[in-house]
């Protein structure tokens, strides 16, 4: 950092040093806490809407040492991962199936695009009738917001495989199905992976409005009992836990894709 | 017996939204002798690729028919081995499980492998890069590995697509060498499409002129220049007499594209 180029941050495309990058992220949570801060303490926003900073962590301490909150913290992961695995076992064999034969492109394809737009949220009247109030009902609300979309973003992969790399595989003797398992699925491994990524970060919302209604445990749940209370605190430090765990599960599957997958790295 | 027959082979791609038929291919009948190595010379887009890929089996001929060692082409496999313009390693394998690829496809156990993908790693003289990715690797590098493997699953026939378009003009010489030598000790026919003069001629043990769209075979020419060849050859008066002969039966033809 001895000599800085006037204009480096300014120049499009530039990449910044790792320390830059680092400071530059810090720097706006910063900024948002700086800002809510002032909102708080300033006194421009009544503490009955919006809990400061400092309330905030008091609140949420003493949700975890008092009224167990890591109990409905695991609980509320417990769902979100149970929900989203069964979406995935079924949605991604079958977003293979779909990428790689037409015919099951043309069978499945029209009513998954229609599926996909029907709002998770909207079934969990019908799934507590279905299901009830329990775990059952909980897991299908994931599954069902998440199902759909990993099977289109997989099947696009897989119908995106390079062409050249399927044609050598056939004058090097594959058979269809060697193209397939050897091919189409190793080639879309990597962009796989970051389907699951980005559709798991999706099954987190599901999970919330879940248990936003009927629900006795989880992080939903803790929401709503504390909107009853009119504790913003307590609200606010549950929403900052959803977004820790977000970040945390990006930081690890980011980091088993490299892993995995040393061979796409740029 | 010949090793390939092309027979009355042609290739109409269809009218696209009310548009004429492109006649990718006139017919074209031709055979080629057992451990020939035939040159297809000709401007961009007149069809060499498309009868090399109906030769390869990854297009079908809208008329006439293909026979290799006397065997209908129905489609891809493993007797013709390919060799691609692009770079098609596959890039989730490392060099040596990519020439292991077609044996692994056949069924041969990973001890027999072993010893075949050794082999044709120093033939194209890769030794130490076996368990590189692709990407590791320059555009000379992929394309060596490219053609160790095709030939590391025995095929009667290589069928090369411009396999050193893409590479600088000093890399080209050296493969040019490095294939003719691997041509030699292995004795396969080779069929190789490209547009360069120079290498067409350098090649081959026998020269097939195109004209533009729609393809036909313009000129056959033997190139009776003795083997092995190196890179002093192009300097010789019979090569470089040649090098004017199909300068000027190509010349034409690329005119009409220009």
């Amino acid at each position: 950092m001895t000599t800085i180029r006037r204009g480096r941050y300014l120049r499009p495309l530039q990449p910044l040093p790792g320390a830059a990058k680092l400071a530059f992220g810090f720097l706006f949570f910063a900024l948002f806490v700086a800002a809510w801060g002032a909102a708080t303490f300033g006194g421009f926003v009544s503490p009955l809407f919006l809990a400061s900073p400092l309330r905030m962590v008091q609140e949420g301490w003493s949700l975890l040492t008092e009224y167990n909150f890591s109990y409905d913290i695991a609980v509320t992961i417990w769902r979100v991962v149970g929900g989203f695995v069964l979406a995935a076992i079924i949605a991604v064999p079958l977003g293979i199936a779909m990428g790689a034969w037409k015919v099951v492109e043309a069978l499945l394809e029209p009513f998954v695009s229609f599926a996909r737009y029907l709002p998770a949220s909207a079934f969990i009247p019908l799934l507590i009738l279905w299901a009830g109030i329990g775990e059952t009902q909980k897991l299908l609300v994931i599954f069902i917001g998440s199902v759909f979309q990993i099977i289109l973003m997989v099947a696009f992969t897989v119908g995106q495989t390079r062409r050249d790399l399927v044609e050598a595989a056939y004058t090097l003797g594959a058979s269809d199905l060697g193209i397939v398992k050897r091919v189409l699925i190793p080639a879309s491994a990597p962009q796989i992976a970051e389907t699951l990524r980005l559709v798991l970060g999706w099954a987190w919302t599901y999970v919330i409005v879940a248990e936003l209604i009927g629900s006795s445990s989880g992080i939903g749940h803790m929401i709503v009992d504390s909107q009853a209370m009119l504790n913003t605190g307590q609200i606010i430090f549950g929403i900052i836990v959803i977004g820790i765990i977000g970040l945390v599960s990006d930081f690890l599957f980011k980091a088993a894709n490299r892993r995995l997958f040393p061979w796409s790295l740029a | 017996m010949s090793a390939v027959e092309i027979k009355n082979v042609g290739r109409v791609f269809p009218a696209r939204r009310g548009g004429e038929p492109t006649v990718a291919l006139t017919p074209v009948s031709l055979d080629i002798a057992q451990n020939e190595f035939v040159t297809i010379l000709g401007p961009s887009g007149c069809g060499k690729s498309t009868l090399l890929r109906i030769v390869g089996g990854l297009d079908d001929p809208s008329t006439g028919e293909v026979l290799v060692n006397g065997i209908r082409v129905v489609g891809p496999g493993s007797d013709r081995g390919m060799v691609f313009q692009s770079y098609t390693l596959f890039p989730w394998l490392t060099v040596a499980e990519n020439i292991a690829f077609g044996l692994r496809e056949k069924g041969m156990p990973k001890s027999a492998r072993d010893g075949v993908v050794q082999d044709y790693v120093r033939k194209v003289g890769l030794n130490g890069f076996e368990h590189h990715w692709p990407r590791q690797l320059s555009g000379g590098m992929q394309q060596r590995v490219a053609i160790a493997r095709a030939l590391a699953n025995d095929p009667a026939i290589l069928l090369m697509d411009e396999p050193f378009g893409a590479l600088d003009n000093q890399t080209r010489g050296l493969m040019q060498e490095l294939l003719l030598d691997i041509w030699q000790s292995e004795r396969k026919t080779v069929l190789f499409v490209t547009h360069d003069i120079e290498e067409a001629i350098f090649l081959a043990s026998r020269c097939l002129a195109m004209s533009a769209r729609p393809g036909r075979i313009k000129a056959d020419v033997p190139i009776a220049l003795p083997y092995p060849r190196d890179y002093h050859l192009k300097a010789d008066p019979t090569f470089v007499d040649l090098k004017m002969r199909m300068t000027e039966e190509i010349r034409g033809e690329a005119t009409l594209v220009a």
